[in-house]
């Protein structure tokens, strides 16, 4: 196991950051922690990374205890904040430059691991990191993370405000450091990257509410989900949730994702129902569940 | 100005001496329209809104918002908007209450009417128990629907919204949106930014914007078929990768 974390729990003050947290990574897994902001993902990552001590509970990283063994595992873990902390008054090159320097080794000792990453900023490795572009910034520090050759891989919110087709290139990096061995854990708001993840925890107030792949987690949402829409989607929202039947209603895109509370679904009855609200062009499918409905239906 | 519009642009430039921020963007927004504004990060986004609510002068163009000419009426556009975005939002370490108070003085609401809206807008969103608790203590969706509601305070025409829900947990990313189409509803007009490209098919009308300039705008379902795609996501790829 790369990283097994059992029964952690953390508290500052009177908030629970985290409660009684488990789960494991394999060597080489693409492991995601989805959850909103405040979920307690920080928490965890500053635990791992040996810059926090949880109150219960113990970590490995590595193989490596974080309390006990903490010098080693900052030797063999990167880790990408999600705050931007890399020197700001400091070049591109200088920055990449002071990390290897601090690990013992050199950018050319292990350029291939950063080098299609670094390809992409070292145009303008002389500019200072304070005056790069989000996603310039975000390259460098992930550079910065993997310059000494870790074993696991941390990245707090690397694609958080990045829009969609940042987000889409930083998933295929990681995908390709996968590839070549590395140990990912990573945390994301956005369900749609779980997706991408071999598997996840959803995590929610401190407490992890499902942990499998992702193609489970979506099987095992337990009712059928159906995709209404309407000629006004802000009547239909307030009609279905008016509906007695109704157990979720979640707008969805385009649709408005509906589940019911019987078993036997009568679609015609909505239908009927939806009519006798004034509403028109109505149409109800069946679709398949998300994982964010199941984060929904979890957390509800 | 066209009656139904409430934004009207056109040509609208910036330039920050060589580079063009804004290129020669038009369009128009109607009233009650939930307009979507998309592009990918660098794209021209924050320095067309900077120009449409007034506090950044454009280089050349035509704007008019809520009626009031962005040249020449700048200050008069700030009474008539909202503007709410995730980095600046509420004072954390004033309460609830202070904050809505506070609000409410600066968009220069009598104390009655500040104290009417206030009771209103605490029950309306549930936060009757932390009323007089310090914004800071409150979760992020919270304080994010509680920062929307006091950009309505003063009913404006418009209310702009700078990536209102980044972060934020589904549930309250929904029940977000349910607030966006109830003001929409109530004829006010709602412009926003999101990177969460499902919240692009709540939007009547989106705009992309690619290096400057708005390079697609329609309604989702156009936009889907004029590129052959499925869902905005894919729209988007398809036209901010160039």
């Amino acid at each position: 196991m790369s990283i097994t974390v059992s029964n952690i729990s953390k508290s500052y003050k009177s908030v629970k950051a985290l409660e009684n947290i488990s789960f494991n990574v394999k060597e080489g897994e693409l492991f995601g922690l989805i959850g909103p902001d405040g979920a307690g993902k920080t928490t965890l990552f500053r635990i791992l990374t040996t810059l926090l001590i949880a109150n219960e509970g113990s970590a490995t990283v590595a193989d490596f205890d974080v309390v006990i063994d903490y010098k080693k595992i900052r030797n063999n873990v990167g880790y990408m904040p999600g705050k931007f902390s890399l020197y700001q008054d400091l070049t591109i090159e200088e920055n990449l430059n002071f990390f290897a320097t601090i690990f013992g080794t050199t950018i050319e000792e292990n350029y291939d691991l950063i080098k299609e990453i670094y390809v992409q900023i070292e145009p303008f490795k002389n500019r200072r990191a304070g005056k790069l572009s989000g996603g310039m910034k975000q390259k460098l520090a992930l550079c910065c993370a993997l310059i000494h050759k870790p074993k696991v891989l941390f990245l707090d919110e690397p694609t958080t405000g990045v829009d969609p087709v940042s987000r889409k290139e930083f998933w295929d990096m990681l995908k390709r450091l996968q590839q070549k061995g590395i140990t990912i854990l990573v945390s994301t708001p956005y369900m749609d990257e779980a997706a991408l993840c071999d598997r996840i925890a959803l995590i929610q107030d401190g407490k992890i509410l499902q942990i499998d792949t992702p193609q489970a987690i979506v099987k095992h949402y337990p009712k059928p989900i159906f995709n209404v829409r309407a000629n006004n989607t802000y009547q239909l929202i307030n009609s279905l949730k008016a509906y007695e039947h109704n157990h979720s209603v979640y707008p969805f895109g385009e649709f408005v994702h509906y589940t019911d509370k019987r078993a036997d679904f009568e679609r015609e009855d909505l239908i009927q129902y939806l009519e006798s609200e004034n509403l028109s062009d109505i149409e109800i499918e069946k679709t398949l569940p998300t994982i964010e409905d199941t984060f929904m239906e979890l957390a509800k | 100005m066209n009656k139904k519009n409430v934004i009207e642009a056109q040509n609208l430039t910036k330039m920050f001496g060589d580079f063009t921020a804004v290129n020669a963007i038009s369009f128009d927004v109607k009233k009650g329209e939930i307009f979507g504004f998309l592009g990918a990060n660098g794209a021209g986004k924050t320095t067309a809104m900077k120009m449409l609510i007034g506090i950044s002068k454009p280089t050349s163009g035509a704007a008019k918002v809520a009626g009031f000419d962005v040249f020449t009426n700048a200050e008069d556009i700030k009474k008539n908007i909202g503007y709410m975005s995730q980095k600046f939002a509420l004072y954390d370490d004033l309460t609830v209450k202070e904050n809505i108070t506070f609000f409410g003085g600066i968009y220069g609401l009598s104390r009655k009417s500040i104290k009417e809206k206030s009771a209103v807008l605490i029950e309306e969103l549930g936060l009757e128990k932390v009323a007089s608790k310090l914004v800071g203590s409150l979760p992020l969706g919270w304080k994010q629907k509680l920062s929307f509601s006091v950009s309505l305070l003063h009913d404006p025409k418009i209310v702009f919204l700078d990536e209102p829900t980044g972060g934020v947990d589904p549930i309250t990313r929904r029940q977000f949106w349910e607030m966006i189409y109830k003001a929409a509803n109530q004829g006010t007009t709602v412009f926003v930014t999101t990177h969460y490209m499902d919240e692009a098919e709540y939007c009547d009308r989106v705009s992309i914007m690619v290096n400057g300039k708005i390079e697609a705008l329609d309604t989702p379902k156009k936009l889907k078929q004029q590129f052959n795609v499925a869902n905005m996501n894919d729209v988007f790829l398809k036209l901010a990768r160039g």
